[in-house]
């Protein structure tokens, strides 16, 4: 049972979709919510990945990769695009990056010129869909329905996004920068899909510009040949394919800052569920998350003896100050001892090992930031389903 | 707090511009009509949704959203994203999303 996913399983489905002979040798797998069954498939540079649309592609990470090391491989980290116009053919040689606006002087890029005339950075961090769990919403809401598997840890580099910048000298009055890729709408009025950061955050020296993940290029579904890294953001900026990035005087208004993407604007960032908020902002930095690896729902272990359990947190960049345990449905917490640290934006491995008595346990793991923050014990809801947090929590029987 | 994150690198020996000239090439793969959707009452949706996107979209929405979630979700399509759908068939086309999406 183990062989896929925790709370998921395989069906050799030969057979079961008579009149869908293009299905009819896939594998599925089943997401932990009504209406959760999925193709299995592979698309190039990919392993087999949870399929959630075919056009354009969005996949998700099967769950127990997760419990394979600190870093997602690259063919099994996730994939999300909103517009279906995907570049066919990139040529490394004519390629051109572009940085323009309200700048002194404009830059177009070649990648030899992008990987031979600046500083070089590296920097471990998780990826994170807006959107990953919006399955488990309740209520439901419409969206890319997701399981936990919309994120991925890699090692990025390229060149600091500050040092393009300086390069083409911002201009006083520069307010923001926005990004582009080279996906394109499959009709003009589909708002082509570009992200807005503030001038600020944008020459932090830690937004970077990459065109390796996990000491390899990009996989094209991650956005050959480069993609920006906005550690600690959610997956909307991380702009793949990037291609032109221009600084503007003014707050950006399109579209997919203005309109999508965007949360309640109060302390929680939730709404009571069903309900819509009075004000919104664009969605931020990541809130913190902890995940069990080693067990999935429904496990049986052996009564009485240690059970190894382990896992992951992340948080939008304080770094994880604490993982603890609950083995009793919450009554009690236990701290975990935390594993390597790779930098304040990566997942960060725990483990702990516990003795279950004979019976049924709800299993749960919560992590505490250097911020303070924790997760809450039942879900916040947002209308978009974004930023699910909740406490994670398991059945593991124990006999 | 935890150390610093990002490691400057100033050896340029690591990952060296390898250029690689060959072009990259991607083709999407093609996408079918769904068997959910497949019979003579998935047509409008078919002949209205599947010009922008796979129809997986749809079918993998929860089930029993009900009518206003659909309508909403078309005339998001419509008004939002100038989806080239005949207003005409905005009842047709979400009485058909409620009950075969």
């Amino acid at each position: 049972m183990n062989s896929i996913n925790r709370r998921q399983f395989v069906t050799a489905a030969a057979g079961m979709f008579a009149g869908a002979p293009d299905l009819a040798r896939a594998a599925t797998v089943r997401l932990p919510f009504d209406n959760g069954e999925r193709p299995l498939v592979q698309l190039p540079q990919k392993r087999p990945l949870i399929g959630l649309t075919t056009r354009p592609p969005q996949l998700e990470t099967p769950f127990d990769i997760f419990n394979h090391g600190l870093l997602t491989p690259n063919d099994a980290f996730f994939v999300r695009y909103h517009v279906s116009g995907l570049p066919t053919t990139i040529d490394p040689a004519r390629f051109r990056l572009s940085i323009g606006g309200h700048v002194g002087k404009p830059l177009s890029l070649s990648l030899a010129a992008l990987k031979r005339d600046f500083p070089r950075q590296e920097i471990v961090a998780v990826n994170q869909c807006s959107g990953n769990s919006r399955g488990f919403s309740d209520p439901r809401v419409g969206g890319g329905q997701l399981g936990n598997g919309a994120m991925g840890n890699a090692r990025w580099f390229g060149v600091p996004l500050k040092a393009l910048l300086d390069r083409a000298g911002v201009r006083e009055g520069a307010r923001q920068v926005t990004f582009n890729g080279l996906d394109t709408p499959p009709v003009d009025s589909i708002p082509d899909f570009v992200k807005a950061l503030d001038i600020d955050h944008a020459r932090d020296g830690e937004v970077m510009v990459a065109w390796a993940m996990n000491d390899a290029d990009l996989p094209f579904l991650n956005g050959y040949p480069l993609r920006l890294v906005v550690p600690g953001y959610y997956g909307t900026y991380w702009i793949k394919h990037l291609h032109e990035i221009n600084v503007v005087d003014a707050q950006y208004d399109g579209y997919w800052m203005k309109t999508a993407y965007r949360i309640p604007d109060n302390d929680c960032n939730c709404v009571t569920p069903g309900q819509k908020p009075d004000k919104t902002k664009p969605i931020g930095r990541f809130n913190i998350r902890s995940f069990v690896t080693s067990h999935e729902d429904g496990d049986t272990v052996r009564a009485g003896a240690p059970t190894a359990f382990r896992g992951i947190a992340f948080n939008g960049g304080s770094g994880i100050a604490r993982v603890e345990l609950s083995i009793d449905d919450g009554a009690s917490w236990k701290e975990a001892r935390l594993g390597e640290d790779l930098g304040r934006y990566s997942f960060r491995e725990w483990t702990i090992t516990e003795r279950l008595a004979a019976g049924e346990h709800d299993v749960k793991v919560r992590a505490i930031g250097h911020d303070g923050e924790t997760q809450p014990v039942s879900p916040r809801w947002q209308p978009a389903g974004y930023m699910r947090n909740v406490v994670e929590s398991i059945k593991v029987r124990a006999a | 707090m935890s150390r610093r994150p990002v490691l400057l690198l100033l050896a340029s020996g690591l990952l060296a511009a390898a250029p690689t000239a060959r072009p990259r090439e991607y083709t999407l793969p093609a996408d079918s009509v769904p068997a959910a959707l497949a019979g003579p009452q998935g047509e409008v949706i078919v002949n209205n949704c599947m010009g922008c996107h796979s129809l997986d979209y749809i079918t993998s929405q929860p089930k029993g959203k009900g009518s206003q979630f659909w309508r909403d979700a078309v005339i998001k399509m419509i008004n939002v994203y100038g989806a080239p759908i005949d207003p005409a068939d905005l009842d047709a086309l979400t009485a058909a999303l409620q009950t075969q999406g």
